[in-house]
């Protein structure tokens, strides 16, 4: 609630801290303690509208010479298909060049909303969509690994690595620890601590603008240098956000391609 | 009598530490990365994926810094 208090220079909650996150309900608008249907809910709707209609639109009428929609669309499939996909995973990877082109265009519409103008958040700095999101790519290595190997070998290649005997008993739980409970623990935290602390920092800078200018006139100039870094670091949060998208698809392809490993 | 006084939360001296690691981490994937394609310029698209696995894996333990800061705020201490 205290985020929405930014145009009103007079009182300028300083530093912005977590509540800053919780936004006001639209439905029931101005609802108390009622997230369940707030500015970052619209976001992702809206962000799911614009991916398919984006690609229905753009592969409506597919031409041998692309047009300037279809070679868009194109050419982000054929990024994530062939630098992603096939790179991580080898010529198996095609199969799952549809679902991690669907993975990095989401990702990235979500984040982009964190330095779009006058919206300025990104859902994903709310741990609960970042977290789904892992738990979808989570589920779907350890399902490709166990249709690929049968459950028994699949966890045996998972879990035991090659090494003597004597240093198994170290190894396996380590392997476990890593591949099953940190894999999806840091792949959300990962985007979600990205998006939160991108949004934190342009805050910071924003308000504390605003901040010195109340505390006292003579700090206009200090002022102005923070707003304009602000811009400065709206062109740093650009660069996190596309590769924050790049690098949740990119595991998420690495994970799918250990899954599919033989041996080691 | 106090000569000095703060009031805040020991978290933000906590994340500068915290990052400290990270930091160093992440210089050395790049600099690895630097070294390696300019002794060898053609594996640059080769190591490229590598890089930024390893980068997303050192910088998660920056970010739960930051996470665990908020986390963990305003419990005492």
């Amino acid at each position: 609630m205290t985020g929405q208090s930014i145009v009103l220079a007079a009182d300028i909650p300083f530093p912005p801290s977590v509540e800053d996150f919780y936004l006001p309900s639209i439905l029931p608008w101005g609802a108390h303690d009622n997230y369940w249907f707030t500015k970052l809910t619209a976001l992702v709707w809206l962000t799911t509208a614009l991916i398919i209609i984006f690609f229905l639109v753009s592969y409506r009428k597919p031409q041998l010479v692309p047009t300037k929609k279809q070679w868009l669309a194109e050419s982000v499939y054929g990024f994530v298909r062939n630098n992603i996909a096939v790179e991580m995973i080898g010529p198996a990877g095609v199969r799952f060049a549809p679902y991690l082109t669907t993975l990095f265009t989401f990702i990235l519409l979500n984040n982009f909303w964190g330095i779009v103008p006058l919206v300025q958040i990104s859902p994903n700095s709310h741990i609960a969509f970042p977290a789904f999101l892992a738990i979808i790519s989570y589920l779907m290595f350890i399902i490709v690994g166990i249709r690929h190997h049968g459950v028994v070998k699949y966890f045996k290649t998972a879990l035991i690595p090659p090494a003597p005997w004597f240093i198994l008993p170290l190894l396996i739980p380590i392997e476990f620890f890593s591949n099953f409970l940190v894999r999806p623990f840091s792949l959300a935290v990962r985007l979600f601590a990205n998006m939160f602390a991108g949004h934190m920092l342009l805050l910071v800078f924003t308000l504390g603008g605003f901040a010195m200018l109340n505390a006292n006139a003579w700090f206009l100039p200090f002022s102005l240098l923070s707003w304009v870094l602000t811009i400065a670091l709206t062109f740093l949060e650009f660069l996190v956000i596309c590769l924050q998208a790049y690098v949740f698809t990119v595991l998420t392809a690495s994970y799918v391609q250990g899954a599919l490993a033989d041996e080691h | 009598m106090d000569i000095a006084a703060f009031t805040g939360s020991t978290a933000a001296i906590g994340y500068g530490l915290a990052a400290i690691g990270p930091g160093i981490g992440v210089g050395l994937v790049f600099s690895a990365y630097i070294q390696s394609t300019a002794r060898q310029p053609e594996s640059s698209r080769l190591t490229l994926p590598y890089v930024w696995i390893g980068f997303a894996v050192i910088e998660a333990l920056a970010l739960l810094g930051i996470a665990f800061g908020f986390i963990w705020q305003g419990q005492g201490l």
